[in-house]
């Protein structure tokens, strides 16, 4: 339903920071009451784009039109006055506040100089009826799984009258019943007038759901306004990264005899004596990629944190290579070698604001070649960041830049580099290519792909599926805390795996068992 | 579907500018020269001072004073030879409070309660002392050790009660510090520790012996700033600043570093070095009429321990870890509550030590009139020099000249109290401004990276 006037024209728009054009005449038409897709990998020039739209970042050329209106935001405050509102991949919400709390803070409604709560949550909960979002206002964000803390984002742009919601990557984070349920979400914004600029390099998912897509690459839009219909998903990549899609698969089998990791009957209880992690026993030998799916949520991050010793065991064992591991403190695992991709990077897996060559210590701060006795081995640290740059191709200008500098992508090659170092003989990878562009995705798989060859015991946890159909010897569904099917990845689709792991198809996993 | 591609490097180069420009070679000199990370790190605490005061004039100015001769008069009475050993002697206890406050600071333990444990160390430590008497270095060293473990002990029960019933630290050691000092009122008594000074109203503890005594650093000062002595560390230090950032440039043979640079850098570090020393050090801390602290010079050894412990060590990792990202430490198997633990007792060892050059050097017993109040001032000294040991050195030295030369502003008709206030303003100024220079520079080193990424600066294509 284009309408004469639209909702969004951004004009010649280019942006040169020192020494770099990150975009350069990008012309983009968004009507109103459409999902328009915007494709492109990372470093692209979308989120350059994005915070130009947003009012984060002012455009050195080129014009943007709001409604046939021109205009020029300082802010992201203009912006949002305007109609913008934008859902960031990082979510930024208070753990500690309710979702009535974060949805309404810095746009408290006031009566008599007091907030008043009780009008919105009124309003919150018409809002969210009206958009099918099924948000409690009155619970804390820390008790919510990803998908309903995306909700509550969505909620909060809305709320502050958005009429132009842009999601930054909003399925790098959900599973696909997660995905169709946001997919409605959006369906129904749109039947309500609104618009939503959607950025995924998930192809599927922007040929499903987006009325139009633009693709930009090197900072240049390549594509406008393609018709979903008339496009394929291989089109789409090649006009993406200039290159075909990388796809997870695992070649011939590696799978050993050795169990390199046993787990017997682990119960992890929350503090209120609820099992979130209940009776898992689970078996990974040398050479073989044990793969979890689960809805986020579903006790995935206990078990890990259970088998990387950070979070203790209630009852039940855990056997590494022959070794009764159940009361390690997390040091004494990793040195045995246990290597740890953590699934948020920026919390657990680096220290923004160290130098990539303290961060490549991190987690190894006790093995050479980073120390030697109780001294730090700085010229051996940094010789190592070197080489893991070098051959894991992490994006730097040098080892003393902090981590923060770097890009996602760059960020999660350096820490899979790092736990990659000093052969390793189990890796606990979770959501190891969450974020990250196809090229550094393809690349990690393959990293994935040798060490197994190598005979490294993987246990993967990702929220793709066709990663973990794709890069998996076994798979198993994990349904709140307990493993309820195990799966063949050979035979198994995406959609079946689905429905184990949300408990509606039990087929999927009888059919197996 | 197609083969997956053997080398990663199909990613496209982030945001492309067409042709890759070239860095100019003026520019990588200045890099290898001048980092930013150095300017930033001498220019920003430059601009708080003055930024402060300018605020500071006004004040004066405002209160009805003349800033201009207020401020000279400071300096003047401040630069004079009985000031300067007022001045070394204050900022050597600033600066050893500081420095334990800085440790918890470091993993972001924030122990209110260093005024608590030095006087409680001090006043035990003192009784110990003056109770005893022991053939040279073990007396003295009998009391600092004592002194150590006390205010280990004390922050210990606040590390304690953190890690197992989960206690704010803040809280638990200010009321730790409210129980020290109702346990020095009880036993710094007659009936106990203590002793009623004839004569006036003063309690002290006994006095320590002359054979447990620190004398002073005067002599020590003398000879080393004059004849062969001053000669060897001229050279030997001129020699290690060039070495060392001649090292720098060149470790683990990164490109784009230039050993030249690193050459340079360091012949202008050793001139400046040399100057400073011969020129400016020397004269002022020789021939000094009062006594300096015979401690003093454990206060450039716990300065260097600690830099050393925090930038060398495993230990110092962890905890510069533990306090840049709890959750990322605890991923990489730092145990948090054997941390919080250790960097409380570390702090609270340091903070023992804090009443030591006074006690050992200058009173010799723990009385009613023992500096107080000092585990606050240090506070506020390890924030103005951001927990860095060379810093705090700075900020201690600051904060000493300006409590000493408060006396001479009532002379000019100024409230001397207006010393109190420069201070604020110049902890809140160094606060602010470092905090805005941070944010300014992660955006900034950001944009660097895309901008060298973008035009072929890549670590990773270099040596591929």
């Amino acid at each position: 339903m284009p309408d004469e006037v639209p909702a969004v024209r951004l004009t010649s728009i280019t942006k040169r920071f020192p020494g770099v054009v990150a975009n350069r005449d990008i012309d983009l038409t968004i009507n109103k009451g459409e999902v328009h897709a915007l494709c492109g990998e990372n470093g692209a020039g979308k989120s350059t784009l994005m915070k130009i739209l947003y009012g984060m970042q002012k455009p050195d050329e080129g014009t943007i039109e709001i409604d046939g209106q021109e205009v020029s935001f300082k802010t992201p405050a203009d912006a949002i006055a305007r109609g913008i509102g934008m859902v960031h991949q990082h979510f930024k919400l208070a753990d500690n506040l309710t979702v009535l709390e974060n949805v309404i803070l810095g746009a408290e409604p006031k009566r008599r100089g007091r907030i008043d709560f009780d009008a919105a949550r009124e309003k919150i909960r018409e809002m969210s009826a009206a958009y099918g979002l099924r948000v409690d206002p009155d619970v804390l964000v820390e008790t919510l799984g990803v998908g309903d803390r995306q909700r509550v984002e969505i909620l909060k742009v809305l709320y502050r009258g958005a009429k132009v919601l842009i999601l930054d990557e909003p399925t790098a984070v959900l599973v696909p019943q997660e995905v169709d349920e946001l997919f409605g979400n959006l369906r129904e914004l749109k039947a309500e007038g609104l618009t939503v600029l959607f950025i995924s390099h998930k192809l599927d998912e922007v040929l499903s759901v987006a009325d139009a897509i633009s693709v930009i690459r090197r900072g240049t839009s390549v594509a406008t306004c393609l018709d979903p219909r008339e496009i394929t998903s291989r089109r789409l990549a090649e006009l993406m990264v200039g290159s075909e899609l990388p796809t997870p698969e695992l070649r011939e089998s590696t799978v050993t005899e050795d169990v390199q990791l046993d787990v017997a009957k682990l119960t992890v209880l929350t503090p209120e004596g609820r099992p979130v992690v209940d009776d898992v026993s689970l078996r990974i030998r040398r050479g073989e990629i044990v793969g979890l799916a689960g809805v986020e949520g579903n006790g995935q991050s206990e078990l890990i944190e259970a088998l990387m010793g950070i979070r203790s065991a209630d009852t039940g064992t855990i056997t590494y290579g022959g070794d009764d591991i159940t009361h390690w403190p997390t040091r004494k695992r990793r040195e045995a070698g246990i290597a740890y991709i953590p699934e948020d990077r920026h919390r657990h897996g680096l220290v923004l604001e160290g130098a990539l060559w303290e961060n490549r210590m991190l987690g190894h701060q006790t093995q050479r070649p980073n120390v030697r006795g109780p001294w730090i081995d700085r010229g051996g640290a940094r010789r190592d960041t070197t080489r893991i740059v070098q051959a894991y191709d992490v994006r730097t200008p040098g080892i003393d830049v902090p981590a923060a500098a770097l890009s996602g992508g760059n960020q999660q090659k350096l820490i899979v580099g790092r736990e990659m170092s000093g052969e390793p003989r189990l890796l606990i990878a979770a959501h190891p290519t969450r974020g990250i562009d196809v090229g550094a995705q393809a690349a990690i798989w393959e990293y994935l792909r040798q060490a197994r060859a190598a005979g490294l015991a993987v246990l993967l946890i990702s929220a793709d599926l066709e990663e973990l159909i794709g890069m998996s010897d076994t798979l198993h569904v994990i349904l709140r805390g307990r493993l309820v099917a195990r799966v063949d990845p050979g035979t198994v689709t995406p959609e079946e795996l689905g429905s184990a792991m949300t408990g509606a198809g039990s087929d999927a996993g009888a059919a197996d068992e | 579907m197609s083969e997956p591609q053997e080398t990663p490097k199909t990613a496209p180069a982030p945001a492309g500018g067409g042709s890759p420009e070239h860095v100019p070679a003026w520019q990588a000199i200045l890099r290898g020269l001048g980092p930013r990370g150095w300017a930033l790190r001498l220019g920003a605490p430059v601009l708080a001072l003055v930024i402060s005061l300018v605020i500071t004039m006004i004040l004066l100015r405002v209160t009805g004073a003349d800033p201009v001769s207020s401020i000279q008069s400071m300096i003047d009475y401040g630069t004079t030879d009985s000031s300067i050993v007022d001045i070394l002697n204050r900022a050597t206890r600033y600066y050893l409070s500081a420095v334990a406050v800085a440790i918890g600071f470091r993993m972001a333990l924030l122990n209110i309660g260093v005024d608590g444990q030095y006087r409680l160390a001090a006043f035990l430590a003192a009784a110990l002392g003056g109770a005893l008497t022991l053939p040279a270095p073990f007396g003295q060293m009998l009391v600092i050790v004592a002194a150590m473990l006390i205010g280990g002990l004390w922050a210990a029960i606040a590390g304690i009660l953190k890690v197992t019933r989960g206690v704010s630290e803040v809280l638990s050691t200010i009321m730790l510090n409210a129980i020290a000092t109702g346990v020095i009122a009880y036993l710094l008594n007659d009936k106990r520790l203590a002793e009623v000074r004839p004569g006036s109203n003063n309690v002290a503890t006994a006095q320590i012996p002359e054979s447990g005594r620190v004398g002073p650093f005067n002599g020590a000062l003398n000879s080393i700033f004059s004849g062969p002595v001053l000669w060897v560390i001229l050279v030997a230090g001129a020699a290690a600043i060039v070495y060392l950032s001649y090292r720098k440039q060149v470790a683990a043979g990164e490109p784009g570093k230039s050993p030249v640079a690193g050459l340079v850098l360091g012949v202008i570090g050793a001139a400046v070095f040399v100057a400073v020393t011969a020129l400016v050090v020397g004269p002022i801390l020789t021939d000094l009429p009062g006594e300096v602290y015979g401690l003093l010079p454990m206060a450039v050894v716990v300065g260097i321990v600690f830099w050393v412990v925090i930038n060398f060590t495993r230990f110092g990792f962890d905890l510069k870890v533990s306090g840049l990202s709890p959750t990322a430490a605890q991923a990489s198997g730092v145990s948090a509550k054997r941390m919080v633990v250790i960097t409380m007792i570390a702090s609270g060892a340091v903070a023992g030590l804090i009443g030591m050059p006074e006690l050992l050097g200058a009173s010799y017993e723990y009385s009613l009139n023992f500096p107080a109040g000092l585990g606050f001032t240090g506070i506020t000294v390890a924030l103005l020099g951001r927990n860095h040991p060379f810093g705090i050195a700075l900020a201690a030295l600051l904060f000493a000249f300006l409590d000493q030369t408060s006396d001479v502003l009532q002379e000019v008709d100024v409230p001397k109290e207006i010393v109190g206030v420069m201070q604020g303003v110049v902890v809140l100024t160094v606060v602010i401004v470092y905090e805005l220079v941070r944010r300014w520079e992660i955006r900034l080193q950001q944009r660097t990276v895309a901008a060298e990424l973008a035009t072929g600066h890549d670590l990773a294509k270099g040596a591929a």
